[in-house]
């Protein structure tokens, strides 16, 4: 029983600084595309926040970039599953919900 | 003591910590939203006229045909067909009359003042002969009618309104105070139905409601109100006939 434990913990501790790599790479995707779209490049900031939210799928902020990203792009369905989806992982976040409030606005007036 | 100043900090520095790690970015964005009707197969739109009612203060048919062709002119690729508005109450009722057989006129239809009313004339726009007809005298273009209801609205409701308070050092505060208060205005009711004026069919047709309300103090000219619930509904029309692209701003996260 004491050694199971021990391995969980060890395997735990082993874990950590794989996930927090996954973390650092995603986040120099996030960046990479903050800076791109900022400059209008949109097709490449989606690519790259796609790719932030395959490195590390736990990554609320990726999924609200790439809701944005699809917002201006057209794409309302996928805009929609993604600002779900970064509202799933972190619910409380204020400036999300005030970014799927905006979408919801837009959305519903097209679907009226 | 000590150990509550200590997590006192603590808690201040986690904030200030999360919020120097929590970078974001305002963005300004377009959203393209896409046409809900394809209208590919025409090159022009003819905004026939519409059954309208309600205040006598503003001709609805007249006011509503006239804005929404100056709207498609500017904000649509079709080309907008400049004719007389079509009587079409008068056309709805001839067309009762006309079912009647030839024997005693059919009654004719109240005024319309209200929801109910419409419905006597609603009949006109299922006439596929009437529309087809129409289509070929404009050589077949998109066609916009449907029915406009614009009512005086009278309603009690609460309504917040701030107040200036002192306590008794003689300082001022600001609260919110609600108060039940007498509102008038007016409620835009009705429908746009887009007819293929090939076929004389309905296309698409979309209902509409928008109430506004002031205090009852204010005066508000009826025509005022009128093009402020239009303006309220002129984006969703538009978005029936041609793509749009909504303007706004977006926070990005790190």
């Amino acid at each position: 029983m004491r050694i199971a434990a021990l391995i969980v913990a060890v395997l735990a501790l082993a874990a950590a600084p794989l996930a927090a790599d996954a973390r650092d790479d995603a986040k120099k995707q996030v960046e990479f595309g903050i800076s791109v779209a900022q400059r209008g490049l949109w097709r490449e900031a989606i690519y790259r926040w796609e790719r932030a939210t395959q490195i590390d799928p736990t990554y609320a902020a990726a999924h609200n970039n790439l809701a944005i990203a699809y917002e201006h792009e057209g794409d309302l369905t996928k805009a929609r599953a993604a600002y779900e989806k970064a509202l799933e992982l972190e619910p409380g976040n204020a400036l999300i919900k005030q970014n799927y409030e905006l979408f919801k606005e837009i959305n519903d007036r097209t679907t009226r | 003591m000590i150990a509550r100043r200590v997590s006192l900090l603590g808690s201040v520095a986690a904030m200030l910590i999360a919020a120097a790690c929590t970078n974001s970015f305002e963005i300004p964005i377009e959203t393209p939203i896409r046409p809900k009707l394809d209208v590919a197969a025409f090159q022009r739109v003819l905004v026939a006229g519409f059954i309208a009612g309600g205040t006598e203060d503003v001709d609805g048919n007249l006011e509503t045909t006239r804005l929404l062709r100056s709207q498609l002119r500017t904000k649509s690729e079709l080309r907008v067909i400049d004719s007389d508005v079509l009587p079409l109450q008068d056309v709805a009722t001839e067309g009762r009359n006309g079912d009647s057989g030839g024997g005693a006129a059919a009654p004719v239809p109240p005024p319309i003042k209200e929801q109910k009313d419409l419905e006597a004339y609603e009949h006109v726009f299922a006439n596929i002969e009437y529309w087809k007809r129409i289509g070929e005298e404009y050589q077949q273009p998109l066609i916009v009618t449907g029915t406009v209801l614009f009512t005086p609205l009278q309603r009690n409701q609460i309504v917040q309104r701030e107040q200036e308070v002192y306590d008794s050092f003689g300082r001022r505060r600001v609260v919110p105070v609600r108060t039940y208060q007498e509102r008038k205005g007016f409620s835009l009711d009705g429908r746009f139905i887009f007819i293929d004026g090939r076929s004389g069919a309905t296309l698409h047709s979309e209902s509409f409601n928008e109430q506004v309300l002031y205090n009852a103090n204010q005066t508000t000219p009826a025509l005022s109100s009128y093009f402020e619930l239009m303006d309220r509904l002129i984006p969703s029309f538009l978005s029936t006939l041609s793509s749009q692209k909504i303007k706004g701003t977006r926070i990005l996260l790190q």
